[in-house]
């Protein structure tokens, strides 16, 4: 399996063997074409902490050079058991806390709950099938969120930190967590306690930062090489199929040979943030838990589809925050989770796990049937879609179908995922078409997200009207 | 949107259940399997390609055919629908042949015939009545043994690791007992005589059945004080339960009678030059009677009193099947073991003779015939406890002492079945599912002792 299990192999081996100056630089010895070092210093040191338990066990694994596309039975156990622990320490308690401290919902539902976000398999495929370490940036984020959330700041934002300097790609979540914090110091009022808490952010952030990356601040060529390999920008818009719009668009017109680069840079920049902005904004001027957890998911979506060189498996970014609000909107939850999981068919047939996701899938599907009746909670209010029908309403009295509407669009989904997996799996592609496949799977999953995108929108944009009308009421 | 929320199973758990532990096993398929994947296999091709009257005598693989007619019978159907996965595994002289299909379609036909074991806890859950304490779910004691028995521990190793098909062996037994229960006993004994003529080592809990049909189905009714009232013997009853058992042995026996081929089946089923314990010790009581053995050799051999050269080279801990004869103390022949076991299982079947107390009894007997095979049998094999854990879970819901010891039961039992699983990998997972399950097996228990729940049959 040479791919990212070999790449970390690599990364032990590189740790391991030279000095932390070389770790980014091209080298005789550290050649950055062969899996280059390319996430943030703290991957770089649990790669080495792995380092020293394989040196305990069996030196070969990671001896210099030599140990090049090195696999072997007690080998592929050791990988997949440091992902376990990695899970085990980080993650899972992070999801169980996560669950115990939910409101209003009975211990049965919280652990339903708990069983539930485990059982997601996109996150279970790529960790364990395909070999990342997501669990570990994943799970800082969550302890993060968790720390925000309940209003222990500091150590939220000191999680989140370690998660971005984990892996860059979590930078999709820093937005709403910025805009949060921001929006809890505007509210404590910027002149007493709300400043305060502003430093003590500040600090924290600054301090983390300075602490994973002091060994690369000692020059600032280091910091700079870093740098260049964490944002490889000469690298084009998109790589390889990926479920976003510019993978989909390029499919209608070429757009990756016809504009210059410094114009995709710009166009896809631009696009991102003007659809995340009004979350944002609305988060900052009104935060909330929920409004927090409702933004993280239109934020990382919004990257996902709109951002530079993007791939497939940054969906994991969005179906995190998802998971989070499985427990408040189980039908929409779900479905958004079983297309992410689509979405990363055709990665997933490269590394022959059919089986596996076939099986985790019906697996999850039971499981949020069975604890959740998702099918019993398509109402527009179980939909949190009341009050944005209730103004469409005032306009167009006959807006009665929304339900109806969203429940027909489900059922053309999941059909149509089934019979393209049917397809992809069966059928061969025809000779001029040899990507037929992967770009349908990209094309269609593109259109659930987009509407998605509009869904959660409308929930985050929406909210406050249910709030105001509350009030008034009471 | 109905249909879907049928389809998918909302609301019945135990559909949910059910369809998790098949999601489950279809992952263990590509797993570590042992030969007896290789054996499975082989008999498929017998059966497939060679007439009935080949079937016990050939022996180009060293796996012969070694079990009753009726399982011979389930190859050659599972065979006719092989030949649309793989031709090639049909043919008898591809030893160890193990294509992806025919991994695919082996692990897929266990996993298939395990409806049957589904159908079968379904039935048996429907035997357990319970006062409605509690509105939990995960309390109930249909729910826990539904849990204890589908997603069984030694079964998913066996069966779909390990590679055999006792799933759907020991939902006919559970279906029979079942049936029991329900006072259903002319289907209770046909479902159990086909069993034998499936798999003859549940031969270990036939006397249970024998003693139990005879004194509480064919002797109607009992005096006040629970002896047994002679004159209610019922000739109807006993003839047509001997018809049944008859009918069933001639239409898996006959074949071979009209081709004098008797003799060998025997020779085949009942293989006494097997040695006393299979390649890996099952740990029953021959095990502890050879360890003895061993360790008086080494402190006679030390101590001078044994001749170096009289002692036979042969070990019995060397991993292969073969007859060995004891240094120190006396050699055990199959006579002996019988005798043995026959002395264990005398007090449990005199109770179920003299005191008769209905169903339960007689699952009590059955357990007990159980392990008792298994302690003092000839050539047992370690997968045998299943005999055991599997009916006695059906007890454990009832009362807090069954549930103790089923505890200690099973635990020690499926930690025993960890030999079987010698790669690291499978070793590693399956100490993951075992430990997760056994603890909620443990929690489980517990919960349903303290609320003492009473096993009883619909109508009494």
């Amino acid at each position: 399996m040479f791919g990212d299990y070999e790449a970390q192999r690599h990364w032990q081996e590189i740790t391991f063997n030279l000095p932390v100056k070389q770790w980014y630089f091209n080298s005789s010895d550290n050649n950055l074409q062969y899996w280059g070092l390319d996430y943030p210093p703290l991957t770089a040191y649990h790669s080495l902490l792995c380092a020293y338990v394989a040196k305990f066990i069996n030196a070969d694994w990671i001896a210099l050079h030599t140990s090049r596309g090195y696999e072997s039975q007690a080998h592929k156990l050791f990988m997949r058991s440091t992902v376990l622990i990695a899970d085990l320490l980080i993650y899972i308690p992070a999801v169980v806390l996560y669950c115990c401290c939910l409101k209003e919902i009975s211990t049965k539902k919280k652990i339903a709950n708990v069983l539930c976000i485990l059982l997601y398999p996109g996150l279970i495929l790529i960790d364990y099938g395909h070999f990342q370490y997501n669990s570990v940036s994943l799970g800082f984020a969550l302890w993060g969120v968790l720390g925000v959330s309940c209003d222990w700041d500091l150590l939220g934002s000191l999680a989140f930190c370690l998660a971005i300097n984990y892996k860059q790609m979590e930078l999709y979540h820093s937005l709403p967590f910025f805009c949060f914090l921001l929006g809890k110091c505007f509210k404590k009022g910027l002149k007493g306690k709300g400043f305060v808490l502003l430093v003590k952010l500040a600090c924290t952030v600054v301090a983390s930062f300075i602490l994973c990356w002091l060994p690369f601040f000692t020059e600032r060529e280091q910091t700079l090489q870093v740098l260049r390999r964490l944002f490889p920008v000469d690298r084009g818009l998109f790589e390889d199929k990926v479920a976003n719009i510019w993978c989909s668009f390029n499919v209608l017109l070429k757009i990756k040979d016809i504009l210059p680069r410094h114009i995709q840079l710009i166009m896809s920049f631009c696009f991102t943030f003007l659809s995340l902005l009004p979350a944002c904004i609305k988060l900052t001027l009104q935060p909330s838990s929920k409004g927090f957890k409702f933004t993280l998911v239109s934020c990382a979506l919004s990257f996902f589809l709109f951002s530079f060189q993007v791939h497939e498996k940054s969906i994991l970014l969005v179906s995190l925050p998802v998971c989070l609000v499985l427990s408040d909107i189980p039908f929409m939850s779900t479905w958004f989770l079983l297309v992410s999981t689509f979405s990363m068919l055709p990665l997933l047939l490269k590394d022959e796990l059919l089986m596996p996701s076939v099986v985790t899938t019906m697996a999850f599907f039971i499981a949020c049937v069975t604890f959740f009746s998702i099918f019993e909670k398509t109402s527009e209010e179980e939909l949190q879609l009341k009050s944005f029908s209730i103004s469409v309403r005032k306009y167009l009295p006959c807006f009665t179908f929304l339900s109806r509407i969203i429940q027909y669009l489900f059922l053309i989904s999941v059909i149509t995922m089934v019979l393209l997996t049917l397809m992809t799996v069966t059928l061969d592609p025809p000779q001029k078409l040899p990507d037929l496949f992967s770009v349908l799977v990209c094309f269609v999953s593109c259109l659930n997200f987009l509407f998605f995108l509009v869904y959660f929108n409308i929930i985050i944009m929406w909210d406050s009207q249910n709030g105001r009308n509350q009030k008034k009421i009471s | 949107m109905a249909a879907l929320t049928i389809a998918a199973g909302t609301g019945n758990w135990f559909s949910a259940l059910a369809l998790g532990v098949t999601l489950l096993k279809c992952l263990l398929i590509p797993t570590y399997y042992s030969t007896d994947f290789e054996v499975h296999r082989n008999w498929l091709a017998i059966t497939h390609s060679l007439p009935i009257s080949q079937w016990y005598y050939e022996a180009t693989s060293e796996w012969t055919l070694d079990y009753p007619p009726f399982f011979a019978w389930f190859e050659y159907i599972l065979s006719h629908v092989a030949k649309y996965f793989d031709q090639e595994m049909l043919n008898v002289h591809n030893l160890n042949y193990s294509s992806s299909r025919t991994l695919l379609f082996q692990r897929f036909s266990v996993i298939f015939t395990d409806i049957l074991f589904v159908y079968a806890v379904h039935e048996c859950c429907k035997c357990i009545g319970g006062k409605k304490v509690g509105k939990e779910l995960t309390e109930k004691p249909k729910f826990i043994l539904s849990v204890l028995l589908l997603w069984n521990f030694g079964l998913l190793i066996v069966d779909h690791i390990h590679f055999q098909y006792n799933g759907f062996l020991f939902g006919l037994m559970l279906l029979s007992i079942a049936r029991l229960f329900q006072k259903r006993h002319m289907e209770g004994a046909f479902l159990f005589a086909v069993l034998l003529h499936f798999k003859h080592i549940y031969l270990y809990v036939a006397p249970a059945y024998g003693v139990y049909l005879l004194r509480s189905y064919c002797f109607t009714a009992n005096k006040s004080d629970g002896s047994i009232r002679w004159n209610s013997f019922s000739f109807v009853r006993v003839i047509s339960l001997g018809l049944v058992v008859f009918l069933v042995s001639a239409l898996s026996l006959g074949p071979f009678l009209a081709l004098n081929q008797l003799p060998q089946v025997f020779s085949r089923l009942f293989p006494f030059k097997r040695g006393l314990c299979h390649a890996y010790w099952a740990p029953n009581f021959w095990a502890l009677y050879n360890a003895l053995d061993k360790v008086l050799s080494v402190i006679g051999l030390k101590l001078k009193f044994l001749d170096p050269n009289k002692i036979p080279k042969a070990s019995m801990t060397s991993g292969l099947v073969q007859q060995f004869q004891h240094t120190v103390l006396p050699s055990v022949t199959p006579l002996a073991t019988l005798i043995c076991t026959l002395i264990a299982i005398l007090p449990s079947i005199f109770c179920l003779w003299f005191k008769p107390q209905g169903p339960r009894g007689f699952l009590r007997c059955l357990i007990l015939c159980a392990l008792s095979s298994f302690m003092f049998g000839w050539h047992v094999h370690e997968k045998a406890i299943l005999l055991a854990i599997l009916p006695m879970s059906l007890l454990s819901v009832g009362k807090a002492g069954d549930a103790s010891v089923f505890l200690i039961l099973t635990t020690t039992g499926h930690y025993s079945l960890f030999p079987l699983l010698f790669t690291a990998p499978e070793r590693k997972n399956l100490f993951l599912i075992g430990w997760k399950l056994s603890t909620y097996l443990a929690w489980g228990l517990w919960k349903s002792a303290v609320n003492l729940y009473s096993l009883s049959p619909p109508g009494s």
